[in-house]
């Protein structure tokens, strides 16, 4: 089967999401899609599957036109797609997920779970998915998951399965295993549309690459004819600088420092157990770990959002263990939190409000109770110039700024105040290539004015590339300490998976 | 377009929408002559009622005065409903909160006597104090223990009404020779001078101060948003308590604050109707007054010239409806359903734009729902 998209327009107001994109698949083979956050991927997708209705363009199974109303459409044409964001019920079976909405059943309605069951275990040992039946889906693992979510795509009979920004959930060696499935599926006649942003993967799995941007196919490769540094000049347009540029750390005196800490969780669990280690001003210390290990729990703890059950944690030789936030803050701590829309912003407020957050109170902002909203627009112009936030208004809401964009202005915040430790969670999830390189920059540049960074993230590549030390973080505990130019990515992702390198279990 | 004249094209036409439905059902409750095959009769009763209500609100001075009346209680609870929401907390005690204020102006009004120039503010300080203490009763129950200031407030309500019932009945505040629960009068210094004074003894205008005490409220609540960094405060916690904490903002005071504020603006209302329009208490002084300002708020979209302007409009249906009741078979407890359309289709901006054809989006309109029950 071959299934055509040509010429595809789609228009939202005031933006031209696809402009006359032509894309082909086959089964068979995989093509990656590739592209900056609203590039346009997420919209040409939901065209294939029926979701929006194409403003131009046509969409042909096998040189023939058709029409999709609806993603039940596209389901019954064959084709079929992971979602990023898993539709799963948590405390139902596997096999009860996977027949949710198409239930199997018996004489009266009743439910037929034994042949749910049995159709589970055939698609699972065909495609090698090791899935238990009568698993609950909240036990699982993300990668297991989402191997549900395959089955579910596959019990349809997709030929054709698309999987949107499918790695960014797992873990090291849970993406290999991703990977392998891919492969089965493939060999079984399966074409495969596979969405990321991430260069590497794309290269590693991929048939054919198209390449996207502002709404339109800029570049088609193989991963034969190409490499990392041509495919991210395409998605963003200039060239790229994908390797972190830093000179070697020349690390001063410590300026965090923590000491047995522990956090625990109101229902008993230990998230954070007894850790202990230094940041020194100039250096970049960054903690790997897969998502769910105490990170969080432990930039909290740090940032005093997270009443701490043992331990101390010090900056600068002064005790802050009982400290609040803005103790801290005046203290010299800047944090560049995990979640930007959660926790780093007021979404609904201005790009000028959202810039002095975390400083209003001070003199330059405010004159006792009152604020001064003339000196706030002020810097706030000069900043969203000088960090590069592309605005057309800084009094818009900070909900029209784009990921790469809010990251930058909290970064732009955090950074521009007067600090000696950053401490940054997760400071690139989910931004494009072009803000990346620039945020990585940036704290680059702090570092080597001597401020301490502290960087947990549970992308791999950016802890490797931007970390002087690299602390692997596994159940709330710090398994190990590591020189990230003398140690391998398979070696750290076994630290992060709980075991070691050369055999047994942490 | 800006959002701003957006929401208030929004607001203009759920009126609208409300007075077309109302106007239905107007006509159509006249069954005895629709039934005779009379058609003309139920619409001159419908053109008859709505120009006694415009007449009643704003066809004479007389009129204007009291829209003016019934829109003064309305703006400053209207207010206590809006400050609290804006700092993300949904305030229904507003009624309670006007008892305890009417309680502190109906106290320094008959306890002192005082000149007219110290006696007034100390009453209206009293009723605003009044007020603040009670409303921060359930800011402090949330900040300390959790407890969802919905429920809260609802309770404080009944324990307030209860509270004024048996208060009216001690000796301090009874009025001699009574014995339902009346209180006395408070002094002539006390009380709030009528708006149209200059106009010579018109015993029928009964407006009063209370609406520029309402007014100046107003301001200060557009003040303290814009201006102040407990204002900038209130609504960083109201957007995202989360984002206001990681910044260091102590969201635990702010709740008990931002109560205190409301209840501020609630024990005005209620201190406003003591001095200005009653000269006296009795149990029912708040009336339905605390829950209609949810309405208020909610017309006005929590902003300062929003809750002005719906609390003018509610105070004219109310004055305009007394006139069509007068005019017409037509009972008052439609402008209870008109008042309850309009905020029906404020809250279903997916129904107007469909009703108007309007286009774009409507979500910056459903926002005003936003934190209910959060």
């Amino acid at each position: 089967m071959k299934f055509e998209l040509r010429g595809i327009t789609k228009r939202f107001p005031g933006v031209v999401a696809n402009d006359g994109v032509n894309l082909s698949i086959s089964t068979g083979e995989v093509l990656a899609l590739i592209g900056e956050n609203g590039a346009g991927k997420s919209t040409l997708m939901n065209v294939l599957y029926g979701i929006y209705r194409a403003d131009a363009g046509e969409l042909l199974i096998d040189g023939s036109p058709v029409r999709f109303t609806s993603p039940a459409d596209a389901i019954a044409a064959g084709i079929g797609m992971v979602h990023q964001h898993f539709m799963l019920v948590p405390v139902m079976t596997v096999a009860e997920n996977v027949v949710l909405g198409v239930e199997p059943t018996r004489r009266l309605g009743m439910l037929d779970i034994a042949e749910a069951r049995r159709k589970v275990r055939e698609v699972s040992d065909k495609y090698k998915l090791e899935l238990d039946p009568d698993a609950v889906i909240e036990d699982l693992p993300v990668g297991v998951r989402q191997r549900v979510e395959i089955v579910k795509v596959l019990m349809r009979d997709a030929k054709i399965v698309v999987f949107d920004e499918p790695t960014a959930v797992l873990t090291p060696s849970e993406i290999l295993e991703f990977f392998e499935i891919v492969r089965a599926l493939v060999a079984a006649g399966k074409g495969v549309i596979f969405i990321t942003h991430k260069l590497k993967e794309a290269l590693t799995i991929a048939d054919r690459i198209n390449v996207l941007r502002r709404g339109k196919v800029v570049g088609e490769a193989t991963p034969r004819t190409t490499d990392e540094k041509k495919i991210a000049e395409m998605m963003v347009g200039r060239a790229v600088q994908l390797v972190v540029d830093k000179t070697t750390a020349a690390p001063g005196a410590s300026v965090l420092s923590l000491r047995d800490v522990s956090v625990v969780e109101p229902d008993g669990r230990t998230v954070v157990d007894s850790v202990s280690f230094e940041v020194r001003a100039g250096e970049i210390v960054g903690i790997a770990g897969v998502q769910g290990n105490g990170q969080t729990e432990l930039v909290e703890a740090i940032a005093g959002l997270r009443r701490v059950a043992s331990g101390s944690i010090s900056l600068g030789g002064r005790e802050i263990t009982a400290d609040s936030p803005r103790e801290r803050h005046a203290a010299g701590m800047a944090h560049i939190p995990e979640d930007r829309q959660r926790q780093g912003l007021v979404v609904d407020m201005s790009i000028t409000e959202n810039l002095v957050l975390t400083r209003y109170h001070n003199a330059e902002f405010s004159h006792g109770m009152l604020m001064d909203w003339a000196a706030a627009k002020e810097k706030s112009r000069a900043m969203v110039a000088s960090y590069d936030i592309r605005t057309s208004d800084p009094a818009q809401a900070a909900s029209t700024l784009s990921g790469g964009n809010q990251q930058k202005l909290i970064v732009a915040r955090e950074l521009s105040r007067d600090i000696t430790l950053a401490v940054a969670a997760q400071p690139t999830r989910g931004i494009d290539v072009g803000s990346i390189e620039y945020v990585h920059a940036q704290m680059v540049k702090e570092r080597d004015a001597g401020v301490a960074m502290l960087v947990v993230s549970t992308e791999l590549d950016e802890v490797m590339s931007l970390s002087d030390r690299v602390f692997v973080m596994y159940r709330g505990k710090i398994v190990a300490d590591l020189d990230p130019r003398s140690v391998s990515h398979m070696d750290v992702g076994l630290y992060m998976a709980g075991s070691r390198p050369g055999g047994a279990a942490a | 377009m800006n959002e701003t004249l957006k929401s208030l094209r929004f607001t203009l036409l759920a009126v609208l929408a409300a007075l077309i439905v109302s106007a239905f059902i107007i006509v159509i409750t006249d069954i005895e002559a629709l039934g005779n095959g009379d058609f003309a009769t139920p619409f001159r009763t419908l053109a008859t009622a709505y120009w006694g209500l415009f007449k009643g609100s704003f066809g004479s001075l007389r009129a204007i005065s009291n829209t003016i009346t019934g829109a003064t209680p309305l703006l400053l609870a209207g207010l206590a409903v809006s400050s609290a929401f804006k700092a993300g907390l949904f305030n229904i005690g507003a009624t309670g909160q006007m008892l305890a204020g009417a309680m502190g102006g109906l106290w320094v009004g008959f306890a002192f006597r005082l000149p007219p120039v110290i006696h007034v503010p100390l009453a209206l300080l009293a009723a605003a104090v009044g007020g603040a203490l009670y409303g921060a009763i359930p800011g402090a129950l949330k900040a300390r223990t959790g407890a969802h200031e919905v429920i809260t407030t609802i309770m404080l309500n009944g324990i307030a009404s209860f509270t004024v019932l048996w208060l009216l009945k001690t000796e301090a505040f009874k009025r001699e020779g009574r014995d339902d629960a009346i209180s006395k009068f408070v002094e002539d210094s006390a009380k709030l001078p009528k708006l149209f004074g200059f106009m010579g003894k018109r015993i029928d205008l009964l407006a009063h101060y209370g609406f520029v005490v309402a007014v100046l409220a107003t301001v200060a609540f557009w003040w303290l948003l814009r201006k102040t960094t407990l204002g900038f405060e209130m609504q960083a916690t109201g957007f995202n308590q989360d984002a206001a904490r990681y910044a260091g903002m102590r969201t635990k005071s702010l709740m008990v604050v931002s109560m205190a504020i409301a209840g501020a603006f609630g024990g005005l209302a209620g201190g406003s109707e003591v001095l200005g329009l009653y000269g006296y208490a009795s149990a029912t002084v708040a009336g339905d007054i605390g829950f209609d300002a949810i309405a208020v708020a909610l017309l006005g979209r929590s902003t300062p010239v929003g809750t002005l302007v719906s609390a003018l409009l509610f105070g004219a249906l109310q004055a305009g409806g007394r006139q069509m009741q007068v005019d017409t078979d037509v009972p008052i407890d439609l402008i209870i359903v008109l008042r309850a359309l309009i905020v029906m289709f404020i809250a279903a901006p997916l129904l107007v734009k469909a009703m108007f054809r309007v286009r774009g989006e409507a979500t910056a309109f459903g926002q005003t729902f936003r934190g209910w029950g959060g």
